[in-house]
């Protein structure tokens, strides 16, 4: 999960800009229709903060694209994570179960970086204790690399390899009035760290 | 973040704030689960150290450390060695040699929260000291008018009845005040603390006429336990003047809402046709309470790592 407030930070590059993004997120919604051929029986959740609204633009994409309805909602992870007596508490994230539930269901959770894969780690964990999914997928908007689980995304918007030191930063219009994904940092800048740790 | 929650003094708009959304996202997060479970506090040890009786504060407490899996303790001061005249120090050193995370105390005396926190490492939380305060309940109230009116700022608040008595109304008068509700408190005059003109509230004897202009109305128990001498003539009279009865009930606004933060006392403060009728929020605020405190127990206890409080990102 990234941060609340997402101020743009030192000098950044732009890794894709907005049509990038639109372009990214129809490929995935065409990846989700092909593979769960159809998207029948698809529930997809969003991790807050950023997940939330990427979700929400891929059901809108598969319905617009075969006009079928996919549940969407919210997964808030924090109550899960396994770094809550490192870096104390946190403001928690909106939760929303669409109302079938998600037992016996194909859920495909979102999120904007995959980077350490804690977060999905934390999501499986809560995911299965709101019901019994028949399967879950991840889909994220870019893979950064440096995981520190065996987990792996099933749909990927961009692979972007990074080091550590350096920072991606997901803007989306929903929360942050313009879609970009930024690289900041580096070499040149050694004191920042990622998006999903 | 605080601490400790001694007082709803120590809560300052942007906490109260926090600890009033947390607990609606714990309810969003717990609603429609099988598993009404999280696993946030595993690991960690809640003492609900009660020194005066309670049930629905004690069993609350118990109830929210239980839903984020810490393990809980209670120790009741009967059948414990406080009976045999142990002091609250040296039970407090005990409660430290354990390895207490979080102490809910509560204790006749005012006060004895902050004693308490200044003997042990873990977060001490205020589960109602003497007539001083009770801030979880303050927190609960103010949740539950949030959640009903949609808001707490500019809400007219009339508290009525045993105010001297009442860590309720103390605790509330301080929150609501942080939180920009306007509070009257209704009560005879002997039933009014010293120093009250001082509060940021208004006094008013009236009932009948503040009624109509009034949002929500929370009725205070007489605690007659607390009682030496008589405050009243008699009670026939004070729950003529006092009480919320049916004819009272209906003076008030088309959304009003009525509270108690139980126990009550059926036929005195409240007649049993408006506790129990649609405007009343007495259930709600015991259910409430569970996810306030749970809100309460997240923010004190995650990550405070013993001897490294408050090194957060």
């Amino acid at each position: 999960m990234a941060d609340r407030v997402r101020n743009t930070p030192e000098p950044s590059r732009e890794l894709l800009s907005e049509a990038d993004i639109g372009r990214v997120v129809d490929r995935i919604a065409h990846q989700i229709l092909e593979k769960t051929r159809g998207a029948h029986n698809v529930t997809l959740l969003g991790i807050p903060t950023r997940g939330v609204p990427l979700a929400i633009r891929l059901a809108e994409r598969i319905r617009s694209f075969e006009g079928v309805d996919v549940p969407h909602g919210a997964l808030d992870v924090t109550l899960y994570r396994d770094d809550l007596r490192l870096r104390g508490a946190r403001p928690l994230g909106p939760t929303s179960v669409p109302a079938d539930g998600i037992d016996d269901r194909r859920v495909i959770l979102v999120d904007d970086v995959l980077y350490s894969g804690r977060t999905v780690r934390a999501a499986l964990n809560a995911l299965y204790d709101v019901g019994r999914p028949l399967q879950v997928q991840l889909a994220v908007l870019v893979d950064r690399g440096h995981r520190e689980l065996p987990i792996r995304a099933d749909y990927v918007g961009k692979n972007i390899p990074t080091s550590h030191s350096e920072k991606v930063s997901v803007l989306l219009r929903e929360i942050d009035d313009r879609d970009a994904v930024l690289l900041a940092g580096g070499e040149q800048n050694k004191q920042s760290t990622g998006g999903d740790k | 973040m605080i601490t400790h929650l001694l007082s709803a003094a120590d809560l300052d708009r942007d906490t109260a704030t926090l600890l009033l959304d947390t607990a609606r996202q714990l309810g969003a997060a717990l609603s429609g689960r099988e598993v009404k479970k999280l696993p946030t506090l595993r690991g960690r040890t809640v003492v609900n150290l009660f020194y005066e009786d309670s049930t629905r504060t004690r069993v609350s407490f118990e109830a929210a450390a239980k839903r984020l899996s810490a393990d809980v303790v209670n120790f009741s001061a009967k059948g414990s060695s406080v009976s045999k005249g142990e002091s609250l120090k040296d039970t407090a050193w005990t409660l430290q040699a354990m390895g207490a995370d979080a102490v809910v105390i509560r204790h006749p005396a005012s006060g004895a929260p902050h004693r308490l926190a200044q003997w042990v490492d873990g977060s001490v939380l205020n589960a109602g000291d003497g007539t001083h305060e009770h801030p979880t309940q303050a927190l609960l109230d103010a949740y539950t008018m949030r959640e009903r009116m949609g808001r707490v700022e500019g809400l007219r608040v009339a508290i009525v009845g045993d105010v001297l008595h009442s860590r309720v109304a103390r605790s509330n008068v301080l929150l609501l005040n942080t939180l920009g509700a306007e509070v009257t408190l209704v009560a005879p005059p002997t039933l009014l603390p010293v120093g009250v003109e001082s509060w940021p509230v208004k006094v008013s004897y009236d009932f009948d006429e503040l009624l109509p202009k009034t949002d929500v109305v929370m009725m205070l128990r007489v605690q007659r336990e607390r009682m030496g001498d008589s405050f009243f003539p008699s009670v026939r009279e004070y729950s003529r003047r006092y009480g919320l009865d049916v004819r009272r009930a209906a003076m008030l606004p088309e959304h009003g809402l009525v509270m108690h933060p139980g126990p009550m006392v059926r036929g005195m403060e409240i007649a049993p046709e408006v506790a129990d009728s649609p405007r009343s929020a007495i259930v709600e605020q015991v259910a409430n309470g569970v996810l306030v405190r749970m809100a309460a127990l997240y923010l004190l206890l995650s990550g405070e790592k013993s001897g490294e409080k408050g090194a957060a990102e």
